[in-house]
């Protein structure tokens, strides 16, 4: 057997903090082979990436690591900070969650990888450049050399996330830590990345270490897998293994918690009730939203930023509609006018029979009774200085202004242990709860004043899967108890199937389809759905080896440019940034079953 | 369930509520935690103390001269070159017209804190109140609203003070108008720049989609949230303010005899500071102390409230 490249023994994290000595890992040893990848599956808080940074010397001044680290037989982790840094960034590199923060302003990123391989590699710097121009064509960047002069704040997260690793691929390095690489970006950006990834372990025979939270993204790409709970390696083994023949409960209860976008209705978990009550509650038509944005020079014009240009739907009763869509699709602008919460430009928003824009403000306001909103991080939604009972009585004095002090506070309890919460928290503060909690805490604060619709926009995203499932359940539950409909947001096609009962694609504030949850994922007619669909990553390595993925090129363009919206529909496309274009009519294919004008792919 | 056994369940449920730990107390044992903020906090409380009860204790009014001891030296002051010791109970010596220096100072801390403190109250409530608003409304409100700050700004406040001194005659409180209106013109910057970056925030939203108004968001969620700066600004401002009236005083501008201040005294001092160097001296370390504890406090205030900056 060939010696591993990495080899870990015995590995303890410890950090000092005013609240006494926090155990981080504790004792984990595995190791790396040669061009092979190891997954590490885990949630916040499990260590993952304490490990991997205490492996490569990077720990927090308060941190301690004691163990062995072996690189190619040679103990690492006792070795000075300037014969680890020789080590670091040519032989073992890493790359992070966030591409912006890991990349220097102030540099062009032609300039920040042709720095990195100079002081490694010693090349002069004809020869660099020509280099860092390969790497950069190797993770599949459109027009190198041009790429080459931009600064990291003129490229896209998935841009940015492409250029982290040629940077790290440029002196060739036997090691690429990649810690949650893919967490901040787009699902069709994540699989571009993902792709890249896969084709540097069977191109350049890289070993590739793969820190997520995400089952699906692991099972696509790594040949081991080991799973982190609270600082241990509770399960380790090929993938196979990991995924069809878990031993250890834990790995269990992560497996089972992915929502998978192939199987909605699983055993065990909620999915939507059917709906029998057609009372249409909601109905949006042509609805727009544009923000001015000011063109660049002094005198310059304003133009409309067209986020939300002309959406219509409507929702019944008791009903769950999904809204899908890559970050700047206009979801979340699109949830916020149906509040009132933000102004539109035009179209009309019919709540019952009233049209929401023609009633006073004191009404609207008035109005957020009917109409409630959960948010996407939990700790930001809540005002710090108050108790949690203080945040989740706030809309009931508001909205309720004639209740009792006693009664306010009943129904704060009540609401309080229908969310899972103890009511004896009430007087505690949001930083004192994890994630989970304080998001119940956003749905309590949603639900106390019984909405008939709630809107979540991306009410899940922030959380860990296990917690994730969690949320859904309540959710689903909540609305089996109170009729009350749902508008669920997100970027992550799983659970809206899971959850939704009809799906609407958003594509730069346009409906590009609008169907029910089994059509749209079964019979998915627009090639933007489809290359969604096909992107999601399936926590199931036999099935994710033989997807067959729709791919979609480049990134999402900028929705200020006129010519983005015809993407899909080329032959009616007028090249002009500027242009006023045709706008893709929504076809009814079948009953209910919406899909916007497209060019035959 | 019969209503008594549904009250006791209501106290016990009440004894059961688990009391949270708010942000404040967080700040507050830090704060504790910081040995030269704990110090300080003595120092400067043992400084109000004496400022306050200290003139009642001592057995010389703090305007009685008496001219067979003017400017003389407390009786153990170690230079045997000075013309005269005070003798009995003067403990800090006279000046130059008899009166009890000890005295005088504790009335001059009396003075100077409160003008201090009701300076720093007044630049509190109006640069938040401007500012949070300011900041909250936002476009052209807050754009006019600053202009007008930066056109006070503009104004050289010396000028000011004498302008007003001259129309209104000298008055204690024309002082606290005029260091007020200097002092709020920052507050009110500060406070204006830390609700820009609240209003972002996603339970400023939250708060609007439970149906709060515009006052209920600025009183009950942007104003206790920038209260941590603030707080640290206002220890500063306090220190600031006793400096500012010590510099109107020490020109003739403030406080007038018989009334005294640290300024009024330090000026004074400075004018005898060859024959009678402890009428400078004592006033003026008195003064020293008290704004090296305001800033150290203000120091630890911010590491309490701000501990990720460290």
């Amino acid at each position: 057997m060939p010696e591993p490249i990495l080899e870990v023994a015995n590995l303890n994290v410890t950090f000092t903090t005013p609240d006494g000595m926090v155990h981080a890992v504790r004792d984990a040893s595995f190791h790396i082979d040669e061009s092979e990848c190891l997954g590490v599956v885990g949630e916040s808080g499990s260590g993952k990436s304490q490990l991997f940074l205490a492996t490569i010397g990077l720990l927090a001044a308060n941190g301690k690591a004691t163990g062995s680290v072996k690189y190619r037989g040679r103990e690492i982790l006792s070795l000075s900070q300037p014969q680890l840094n020789k080590l670091r960034g040519s032989k073992i590199t890493m790359i992070f969650q966030d591409p912006l923060t890991s990349l220097t302003p102030h540099m062009t990123v032609g300039a920040q990888i042709i720095e990195s391989l100079r002081t490694h590699s010693g090349l002069p710097y004809g020869v660099a450049e020509k280099r860092a121009m390969e790497v950069l064509e190797l993770v599949r960047i459109p027009e190198a050399a041009r790429r080459m002069r931009q600064f990291p704040h003129e490229l896209s997260g998935g841009m940015r996330q492409r250029v982290m690793i040629a940077m790290a691929t440029a002196c060739g390095p036997d090691l690429l830590i990649a810690d949650e690489p893919t967490t901040a970006l787009d699902v069709t950006v994540q699989a571009q990345i993902l792709e890249i990834m896969r084709d540097l372990k069977t191109e350049l025979k890289t070993a590739i270490v793969l820190v997520s939270h995400d089952m699906g993204v692991i099972a696509g790409i790594a040949d081991r897998v080991q799973v982190m709970r609270n600082g241990d390696i509770v399960e380790a083994g090929p993938i196979d293994d990991i995924f069809y023949r878990p031993h250890h409960d834990y790995t269990k209860m992560l497996l089972d918690a992915m929502p998978r976008v192939d199987n909605p209705d699983r055993k065990g978990h909620a999915s939507p009730a059917p709906t029998a009550k057609p009372d249409v509650l909601l109905s949006v038509d042509d609805l727009k939203v544009y923000f001015p944005v000011r063109g660049k020079g002094l005198f310059a014009k304003t133009k409309p930023l067209r986020a939300v240009d002309g959406v219509s739907f409507t929702l019944h009763q008791g009903e769950t509609l999904g809204i899908v869509g890559e970050s700047g699709c206009g979801k979340s602008t699109l949830a916020r006018t149906v509040l009132t919460l933000l102004p539109k430009t035009d179209g009309t928003v019919v709540w019952m029979t009233r049209d929401l824009s023609q009633i006073s403000q004191g009404d609207q306001r008035r109005l957020r009774k009917e109409l409630q909103i959960v948010f996407q991080d939990p700790l930001a939604s809540l005002d710090p200085r108050m108790t949690i009972g203080e945040s989740i009585a706030e809309p009931l004095k508001m909205l309720e202004p004639g209740l009792s002090r006693d009664s306010v506070k009943a129904r704060v309890r009540e609401i309080m242990n229908q969310v899972g919460l103890e009511p004896g928290w009430i007087n505690r503060y949001p930083h004192e709860f994890s994630g989970g909690q304080n998001q119940r805490v956003g749905i309590a604060r949603a639900m106390v004043v019984k909405p008939r619709l709630v809107i979540c926009d991306e009410a899940v995203s922030a959380l860990d899967v296990s917690i994730q499932a969690q949320i859904i359940d309540l959710i689903v539950k909540l609305q089996a108890d109170s009729g009350m409909s749902l508008i669920f947001i997100s970027h992550d096609l799983s659970v809206v199937r899971q959850i939704s009962h009809r799906v609407m694609v958003l594509y730069l504030g346009r409906v590009v389809e609008f169907a029910d949850r089994e059509t749209i994922y079964k019979d998915a007619r627009h090639p933007y759905t489809k290359a969604l669909i096909s992107a999601v990553p399936i926590p199931d390595p036999k099935a994710e080896r033989a997807k067959k993925r729709v791919r979609l090129s480049g990134d999402l363009p900028s929705p200020l440019d006129s010519r983005a919206q015809l993407a899909f529909l080329k032959s009616k496309l007028i090249d002009d940034f500027d242009a006023e274009q045709y706008r893709p009519k929504l076809i009814e294919v079948a009953p209910g079953h919406l899909v916007a004008e497209h060019d035959p792919v | 369930m019969s209503v008594a056994t549904d009250r006791t369940v209501e106290l016990m449920s009440r004894t059961l509520d688990v009391k949270g730990r708010s942000l404040w107390e967080d700040a507050r044992r830090r704060l504790f935690r910081n040995r030269a903020a704990v110090v300080s906090i003595i120092v400067l409380g043992i400084i109000a103390l004496l400022a306050l009860v200290g003139p009642f204790l001592l057995a010389y009014p703090f305007d009685a001269q008496d001219y067979d001891v003017v400017s003389c030296a407390p009786d153990w002051w170690p230079d045997p070159a000075v013309l005269c010791y005070a003798g009995g109970s003067h403990w800090f010596g006279t000046d130059s017209v008899g009166r009890d220096l000890l005295v005088r100072t504790l009335y001059g801390a009396r003075v100077s804190l409160a003008v201090g403190l009701i300076a720093t109250l007044v630049s509190l409530i109006i640069g938040v109140a401007y500012g949070a608003t300011a900041g909250y409304l936002g476009g052209r409100i807050d754009e006019l609203m600053m202009r007008f700050v930066d056109v006070l700004y503009s104004i050289p406040y010396i000028f000011l003070v004498i302008i007003l001194m001259v129309i209104f005659n000298r008055n204690f409180f024309l002082l606290f108008v005029a260091i007020g209106a200097v002092e709020w013109l920052t507050m009110s910057r500060i406070v204006r720049g830390q609700t820009l970056s609240i209003k972002q925030k996603e339970f400023i939203e939250a708060a609007r989609a439970s149906g709060v108004n515009g006052f209920g968001i600025i009183t009950r969620h942007i104003i206790p949230n920038v209260f941590g700066p603030v707080i640290v600004y206002v220890t500063l401002t306090v220190p600031a303010s006793i400096l500012a009236e010590s510099f109107l005083s020490f020109l003739g501008l403030g406080i007038q005899e018989p009334l005294t201040s640290w300024g009024v005294l330090i000026s004074e001092g400075a004018n005898q500071m060859e024959t009678a160097p402890w009428m400078l001296i004592f006033p003026a370390l008195f003064m020293a102390i008290t704004l090296f504890c305001f800033n150290f406090i203000g120091d630890g205030l911010r590491d309490a409230l701000d501990p990720k900056d460290r």
